[in-house]
């Protein structure tokens, strides 16, 4: 329903002023290329910077890309920027727009300039406020909620008056796990009954591999893999992580321990290695055994995430991603 | 070679591997007027909020000038200025400035994207929140002329004025403030120059007009806030001559209509970057 083709965008170099430093050239977004199917919850997973929100931003005709085509349900985006808004809702990470409004009055207006009539947009209004659990909180006006229910007034402003496809830009961020169950089960409920597309820009990892059907993992404006979270994975079945976390300082008089050093990825007092599977073991045996383990506070063995597989791809930045 | 654009030839058309070659049809538009009215009533119930305070601000802002110029002036078509003056000063300071401020910080923070992602007519969010701030000075604009009246002991018989003044003052000075908001490259830079057109509008405006110098006059009679001033002055005199009153509101209510243009203008443009 959605297909981009080589689609390319360079944030000109910012010439240096007093106070603030000269940027380069950034290629935000390069010759990418994907294909999201109807019905199917589709992610953009990477770190901050990665070109996430660039591409968000020129699929739902809110940028004008260099070069390239986005056509979503035939319709071509980048000739007709404003029939974007006539088939897709978007969930961005602003909410200046409503802010100072109801929670009601904000669902209720933007069904209105959905194009709803009044009695519809009430009506639906009502109806997403009960599914989402918001009735009680109404009549509060947005900004004075806490950050969760921020976002999930905001999120019920992008459901009334439907929409085939959703363009979320991290929708769950600061919610509790109660709201995020009430997100998941209205975007399930869609997806069921209407066969709503789901275009999700992410940086959680677990939020990734439990609710996506396919991810594109992006890494400096370029997409690196694209597939299910499980294909994803097969691509390095082979490893195991290893979390190894010392009381004070590693053991590193203990031979076994220095060897592993040059392999390990220190954290603070957290090493992480990417072992087969015999050789997670034969470590595992040895820092809960002997001198190692009075230095030892905790270990966890792991298969991999699609932080590992981020990282096996060859995304450059080592930290970025969340695992909550 | 031939003649025929490569696009029409059989099997050139772009390679798309989805099934649905056909076009979907588009959700509903939302239609000027109901999107307008949604925009109006959705920036009014704001006032709740955040507004109040500040319309505290405009009036007793007007009414401690008049206090002020009470002094200097003493009656006649000076205090009538000065009256008049500080009534539409109420306008400029909610109309201009804070619209103004409104609009840069919307586009600085990416709260345009909210409307740009909405099917929703551009003159309707400009309009919808300039005639919501337009209505927000009401009750200042009033309180400030009653009072006015009563200090400078003018006649209030024609106040009702005030029912052409406000809109078409408010739609001038409103449009002004929105396309300062949207076509300044950073927010603060939105609220200088909606200062400044406060200022201008404070100093030209009050002021009496025969004491000023000729190069100051033709500012003030560039500033669109001045006619709507002038037309309310005059309906203080014993004998308002009424052609030159509607004169002074038909121009604010042409550059109303060219500066919420240019603002609408601004806002398509702010919208997609």
């Amino acid at each position: 329903m959605c297909a981009v083709r080589g689609l390319t965008k360079t944030y000109p170099a910012v010439r240096g002023r007093r106070g603030v430093p000269a940027t380069p050239e950034v290629r935000a977004t390069d010759d990418v290329r994907l294909d999201i199917r109807r019905g199917e919850i589709f992610g953009l997973l990477g770190p901050n910077g990665a070109g996430k929100s660039t591409l968000v931003r020129q699929l739902t005709g809110l940028m004008r890309p260099d070069s390239g085509t986005v056509e979503i349900l035939g319709h071509d985006i980048v000739r007709h920027p404003e029939r974007a808004a006539r088939i897709l809702a978007y969930l961005g990470q602003e909410s200046t727009a409503l802010d100072e409004l109801t929670v009601s009055l904000a669902a209720e207006t933007t069904g209105r300039l959905r194009g709803l009539e009044a009695r519809e947009a009430r009506a639906e209004r009502d109806a997403v406020l009960d599914e989402l659990g918001l009735a009680p909180l109404a009549g509060r006006a947005i900004k004075k909620l806490s950050g969760g229910q921020r976002r999930l007034a905001c999120f019920a402003a992008a459901l009334v008056g439907e929409r085939p496809l959703l363009v979320l830009d991290e929708p769950t961020t600061g919610m509790d796990p109660v709201a995020r169950r009430a997100v998941w089960a209205a975007v399930d409920r869609r997806r069921a009954e209407r066969g709503t597309t789901v275009l999700l820009v992410t940086h959680n990892v677990i939020e990734a591999e439990t609710v996506l059907d396919r991810v594109a993992v992006l890494d400096r404006g370029r997409v690196i893999a694209c597939d299910t979270p499980v294909g994803l994975k097969e691509q390095v079945a082979g490893e195991v992580r290893v979390d190894l976390v010392w009381r004070e300082a590693a053991p590193l008089h203990v031979p076994e321990v220095a060897a592993l050093h040059d392999r390990a990825v220190e954290a603070g007092r957290r090493w992480t290695l990417r072992l087969a599977p015999e050789e997670a073991r034969a470590v595992v045996a040895t820092v809960t055994g002997g001198a190692a383990f009075a230095a030892l506070d905790d270990f966890t063995l792991a298969t991999p995430s699609l932080e590992d597989v981020y990282l096996a791809l060859g995304g450059a930045a080592r930290q970025g991603l969340v695992k909550a | 070679m031939s003649v025929v654009p490569a696009e029409v030839l059989p099997g050139s058309a772009l390679a798309v591997e989805e099934t649905d070659r056909d076009a979907a049809e588009l959700g509903p538009r939302a239609r000027l007027w109901p999107a307008l009215v949604a925009v109006y009533r959705a920036q009014l119930s704001r006032a709740r909020v955040a507004r109040i305070p500040l319309l505290f601000v405009a009036t007793f802002q007007s009414v401690g000038i008049m206090i002020l110029m009470r002094g200097v002036v003493d009656g006649g078509a000076e205090a009538q200025a000065v009256v008049a003056g500080s009534a539409v000063l109420v306008v400029a300071f909610v109309a201009l400035n804070l619209l103004a401020q409104y609009f840069g910080q919307l586009r600085a923070s990416g709260g345009l994207d909210h409307y740009a992602t909405l099917p929703v007519p551009p003159a309707a969010v400009v309009l919808g929140a300039a005639g919501a701030y337009a209505s927000f000075t009401v009750p200042g604009t009033v309180v400030t002329a009653v009072f006015g009246c009563v200090l400078f002991g003018l006649p209030m018989a024609h106040l009702w004025v005030l029912v052409a003044v406000i809109p078409l003052a408010g739609a001038a000075l409103a449009g002004l403030g929105a396309a300062f908001g949207l076509l300044a490259p950073r927010p603060e830079l939105a609220t200088v120059l909606g200062q400044l057109g406060m200022s201008a509008a404070l100093l030209l405006g009050v002021l009496p007009a025969d004491r000023m110098p000729e190069g100051v006059r033709f500012l003030r009679d560039l500033l669109p806030s001045t006619y709507g001033v002038e037309a309310f002055a005059r309906t203080f005199g014993p004998h308002p001559d009424w052609a030159f009153v509607l004169g002074d509101l038909a121009v604010c209510g042409a550059v109303g209509v060219v500066s919420l243009g240019v603002a609408t203008w601004a806002y398509r443009r702010a919208a997609v970057r």
